[in-house]
């Protein structure tokens, strides 16, 4: 009977339809999506914080504006992810646990400083820019709830995306002074952006099983190379150098050939040790436990009001 | 004064308000006791931070020259900065930032029903179109009021600590500085004797629904209309300002 279900379960996702929250999964394929998108939604709550950073030192009325729009709209990404997740069968309260408690990963890209106001660029522009390049196929993902709030965030993510290179392109046409800090920004903010793909190919174990599933259309590294191509005429245009001595576009493949990502830096940071994985954490921590006077008590004041008018219908009733 | 220098200041008093307590709640983004506050907070920080915005664009037309509203907002030092110290108070936590809110949005709601009938068209355009959103600050910090006063036994004491902090506040609110008193005569600005018993009443009323009390304390701190700020506004500034001093003259 389970291999019948399971055989009709693929062959819904071979025809592309959509699964939806009441239809029959896989405990694998429920609990590949549950931690995949949990964690997407943890990547927009703590990505919330480097950008956060410069809400109150934007540098100009517009830019503030625009700041706080878009932090905003990584919140309102988190929700949508929280409830995509939570169709699942873990609320979202038991996320934030596993984020909290640190058994939850989020995107490790936010376990870099924002240092200058560049950095409002160069997140925008790369590390916005390489979320497009795996989100955008996963509007086509085969979780309904998950493609569908992904269709959402990408809209959304595309403009920012817009935004954070409009930042760079100013600073890059300002003061010798502005330049060298977008110059900054790229050096520090280029790596970790290409390690936003995940591992190689041949050394990402998951992956073949999320391709059929069609949770995943592309591979890592296909979404890498497709980012380096995109980027590098960006960066020509800025006037800045990107940090690869390796680059050079190649003919025969009609790509461009980058160098060595440096993955021990990559599963430190991953395992822990980058330069803001506890800050970060705490801040969310902190956040949480802050707050928890504030959730208990409108918990108790719902539960009063409710009791208070059942009392009053009670008494009408009589 | 002349009638141009008088609303070039008296935008300023409206201005500077929105803007601090704006970069205040801005300070909360990412830290919200739950995501959907946050992002709550976050939309009255960008409605405070735009009505600034519509009066420093009107405020550096006035000034004429070079002026535009970032040289207007980024380039004036703590004395020149009108707004009150209700406004520049820290966040401290959820129940001073809600109860700092909440005092405000009901100075801000009567405020802006009477501007919109200001004989200047100017500011009773961005009276009328700020009204709208300030109705919801007011609905939503007053719920937050209610909620927390009448919730848990902790709330209530973190709550009641807030407006006893915060009190001594509220009155310069409507202590008319020099500008405002003649922006009044002039016509264009409303009488603030008028508000005072509008916000204390709503501002009773909600206490009540919300088991607060009103500290028995009624002294009342004064300065920040005329530029003697508290200690936090120095910071407030120095953040604010800071790229813009740092770089003068820079495009972003």
């Amino acid at each position: 009977m389970e291999i019948n279900l399971e055989e009709a379960f693929q062959k819904r996702i071979d025809d592309e339809i959509k699964i939806e929250p009441r239809d029959w999964m896989p405990e694998k394929y429920r609990k590949t999506l549950l931690r995949q998108i949990s964690q997407h939604a943890h990547s927009e709550i703590v990505g919330m914080l480097p950008e956060g950073n410069w809400i109150t030192r934007a540098p100009n009325l517009r830019r503030k504006v625009a700041l706080l729009a878009k932090v905003q709209d990584e919140a309102g990404h988190g929700l949508y992810l929280y409830s995509a997740a939570e169709t699942l069968g873990m609320s979202r309260d038991e996320m934030l646990n596993e984020l909290h408690t640190g058994k939850a990963k989020y995107s490790s890209i936010f376990n870099y400083p924002t240092l200058t106001w560049a950095d409002m660029g160069a997140i925008g522009w790369l590390v916005d820019g390489a979320a497009i390049m795996n989100q955008v196929p996963l509007c086509r993902a085969s979780y309904g709830p998950y493609a569908r709030a992904m269709v959402r965030v990408c809209k959304e993510e595309s403009f920012h995306q817009r935004q954070g290179y409009e930042i760079m392109l100013t600073l890059c046409q300002g003061t010798p002074e502005q330049k060298a800090m977008a110059q900054d920004a790229l050096n520090r903010w280029w790596w970790p952006s290409m390690m936003m793909f995940g591992p190689n190919d041949d050394n990402s174990p998951n992956s073949a099983q999320s391709t059929k599933w069609k949770i995943k259309r592309f591979s890592n590294d296909e979404l890498r190379q497709k980012f380096v191509d995109v980027s590098v005429p960006q960066a020509e245009i800025l006037g800045i150098t990107i940090p690869d001595p390796d680059l050079k576009w190649n003919e025969a493949r009609g790509h461009y050939d980058f160098g060595v990502i440096n993955w021990d830096e990559f599963n430190q940071v991953v395992a822990g040790n980058g330069p803001c994985n506890k800050q970060r954490l705490k801040a969310r921590v902190d956040a949480w436990e802050k707050g928890a006077w504030v959730r208990e008590a409108a918990v108790a004041y719902a539960e009063k009001r409710e009791k208070r008018n059942s009392n009053k219908e009670n008494s009408n009733a009589a | 004064m002349a009638e141009k220098d008088l609303l070039y200041n008296y935008s300023l008093h409206l201005a500077d308000n929105s803007m601090i307590l704006g970069q205040r709640c801005g300070e909360w983004c990412g830290h919200g006791p739950v995501l959907e506050q946050d992002i709550a907070l976050t939309n009255i920080a960008l409605d405070l931070i735009g009505e600034a915005r519509s009066l420093y664009q009107l405020a550096a037309e006035l000034k004429g020259g070079n002026a535009n509203e970032d040289t207007v907002a980024f380039l004036r030092d703590v004395m020149a900065y009108k707004n009150v110290l209700l406004v520049e108070q820290p966040n401290y936590d959820w129940a001073y930032t809600i109860v700092r809110q909440f005092f405000y949005d009901v100075f801000h709601f009567y405020l802006h029903s009477e501007l919109i009938n200001s004989t200047e068209p100017r500011l009773s355009n961005i009276a009328a179109k700020s009204l709208k959103e300030v109705t919801y600050h007011l609905k939503w910090s007053s719920e937050w009021m209610i909620r927390l006063g009448d919730g848990t036994d902790i709330s209530r004491e973190k709550m009641q600590d807030a407006v006893n902090g915060l009190w001594e506040y509220t009155g310069e609110l409507f202590m008319p500085s020099a500008i405002e008193q003649q922006a009044f005569e002039a016509g264009f600005a409303p009488d603030l004797n008028i508000l005072k018993p509008l916000w204390q009443e709503k501002v009773e009323d909600i206490l009540a629904e919300s088991t607060l009390f009103i500290p028995e304390n009624n002294y009342q701190q004064k300065g920040g209309k005329t530029g003697v700020h508290s200690e936090h506004m120095g910071y407030i500034l120095a953040d604010m300002q800071y790229l813009q001093r740092a770089y003068p003259g820079a495009n972003w």
